[in-house]
């Protein structure tokens, strides 16, 4: 593994050398490491490209790293990992994809992520894409995630796509089962004539399952956002999605939050707000003793951070 | 020292152009000041051309004898100029820790940032890492706003209605702040209120009305006038009440 890959791989997974416990460690459409432990294992799949990752029921308090990264210019690929989490765990994956493209050729990473969470398990699922190097060749990266919950499962989902992705398109499907629980926390910022489209739905089914969505976001310069979040309450349930995003230049950002109630016991709500930088907050920090600039790259990363 | 001469400002408004500020020149030494008058009087929008938020038509300020009036907003505040807003803005995202790192300059200590919101009477531990954002309430607002200020410790402080939107008790807590602002913090300290009690703790006062400089010298020889010429000032009214 050469600098720029140890690079991407702190960016992405915050990993510095080897981490403890479990990872798999994906370059270029290949197995570049691997370790499991004695509660996680980790197998290749035989008929697609990706990786199983089975968690014995009971694992508490391990991390692992899944991260996967492209340095190789014109690389493109489709990846199916399966995450199949057992009863009564409490489990931290930290997932993500770095792109290094100097070349001319378009790098691309989809990624059909797939979790089964079992009974009364809590998941903490981070997942950064990240893009860099100046070549005329495009970074893309589409992440389909699908999350089973089951009864009682809680599961919180942090994804960042903060610099450097041309063109994403994020696709979350969930099914929730009684008592369980799905937060999302997305962060996106876009820029120069980069595109990012984001379709979240939820399926409330079970009884006392709930749901919060939220998506904070920044479009710079010519970029495009798209944002779509669906909510189905199919039981007594409760679900809340919300989508915040700062304009700036000539951005666009299009947001459609949409719940629907199938239930008489379903209590669901959605706000959208869009707009630019209030000036009244860069002259606030203006009197602070910041230039306008730096007024706003303050308020552009509090709100991301 | 900041010296104002010669100030004015108009803008317009649905009726035309209005003057705002007429031929504004004082000048204001170390020390507490206290500008008040009636609500359009023009005391806000004076606060602001001190603060480079809006510029004057006419007329220059002074800093240190020092020529401010082409400086921006930024120039100004890094020259030691600190502004309170009457309605402090919100932030989504920039917690209470943040800000006051921001306005200190530096990124502080979480017991130094704890120790500018005891002075405002906020218990630290509860607010250091909360968001600015409308979870807090107005009075909440105002006095980690009046905490940016402290952090800052510039040679001019400008507080904006400090008093509006805060309850009574707060209030109370709000006089210790600034009375104890007045013993520690050097520099000039420009509060614009109504409030008696604040313009008590004062050691000069001025009076704006109709955007002209009305009365301005030591509270003891401006403040008996002025709640004299407020008692009567709707005789009307006052007898009805009375009656």
């Amino acid at each position: 593994m050469n600098n720029t890959e140890r690079e991407l791989l702190k960016i992405i997974a915050d990993m510095d050398g080897t981490p403890d416990g479990a990872y798999n460690i994906r370059a270029n459409g290949g197995l570049a490491d691997r370790k499991v432990t004695p509660n996680i294992d980790i197998k290749s799949k035989t008929d697609v490209q990706g990786i199983e990752i089975t968690v014995k029921s009971g694992t508490v308090g391990e991390t692992m790293h899944i991260p996967v990264i492209i340095s190789e210019s014109g690389h493109s690929e489709t990846v199916y990992n399966d995450f199949i989490v057992g009863d009564n765990c409490d489990v931290v994956i930290m997932a993500g994809c770095g792109i290094h493209n100097c070349g001319d050729g378009e790098a691309r990473h989809d990624g059909v992520h797939s979790f089964f969470i079992g009974k009364n398990s809590k998941v903490k699922y981070i997942e950064r894409h990240y893009g860099e190097g100046d070549g005329k060749g495009g970074k893309v990266m589409n992440p389909t995630t699908v999350v089973h919950l089951a009864d009682g499962a809680y599961m919180e989902m942090e994804t960042t796509q903060i610099k450097g992705i041309d063109s994403t398109n994020r696709i979350t499907n969930a099914t929730l089962a009684d008592d369980a629980t799905l937060i999302i926390r997305e962060k996106l910022m876009t820029h120069g004539e980069q595109i990012a489209t984001t379709d979240f739905t939820v399926d409330l089914n079970g009884v006392n399952s709930s749901t919060n969505v939220v998506s904070r976001s920044v479009a710079k310069d010519n970029s495009r956002q798209e944002f779509k979040s669906r909510i189905n309450g199919n039981n007594l349930c409760s679900g809340h999605t919300e989508c915040d995003a700062i304009i700036m230049d000539n951005a666009k950002v299009l947001a459609i939050p949409e719940i629907t109630a199938n239930h008489i016991d379903a209590s669901l709500i959605h706000e959208a707000a869009i707009g630019k930088i209030a000036g009244e907050q860069l002259i606030k920090l203006m009197t602070l003793g910041l230039t306008e600039a730096e007024a706003e790259e303050e308020i552009v990363n509090g709100f991301l951070k | 020292m900041l010296e104002l001469k010669n100030i004015s400002y108009s803008a317009e408004n649905e009726d035309g152009v209005k003057e705002i500020l007429k031929d504004i020149s004082l000048q204001i030494d170390d020390g507490f000041v206290a500008i008040t008058g009636p609500n359009g009087g023009g005391k806000s929008t004076l606060a602001k051309i001190i603060a480079g938020i809006i510029k004057p038509d006419t007329g220059s300020i002074l800093l240190d004898g020092e020529d401010i009036t082409n400086l921006t907003i930024t120039e100004r505040a890094k020259k030691g100029i600190s502004f309170a807003f009457q309605q402090p803005v919100r932030f989504k995202g920039i917690t209470v820790h943040d800000l006051i790192s921001l306005a200190a300059g530096k990124k502080i200590s979480i017991s130094d940032a704890c120790e500018y919101l005891s002075m405002v009477g906020l218990c630290a531990r509860d607010y250091i890492n909360r968001e600015v954002n409308a979870s807090l309430s107005g009075g909440e607002l105002k006095r980690i706003e009046i905490a940016t200020v402290l952090a800052r410790g510039t040679k001019v402080s400008l507080f904006d209605e400090p008093e509006a939107g805060i309850d009574l008790w707060s209030f109370n807590s709000l006089i210790r702040v600034f009375e104890r602002m007045h013993a520690t913090l050097g520099g000039s300290i420009i509060i614009i209120s109504h409030q008696e009690r604040i313009l008590n703790i004062a050691d000069k006062v001025i009076v704006l009305a109709g955007g002209r400089l009305k009365a301005y010298g030591p509270k003891d020889e401006i403040l008996p006038d002025l709640l004299d010429v407020s008692m009567s000032a709707c005789k009307v009214l006052t007898d009805k009440m009375e009656g």
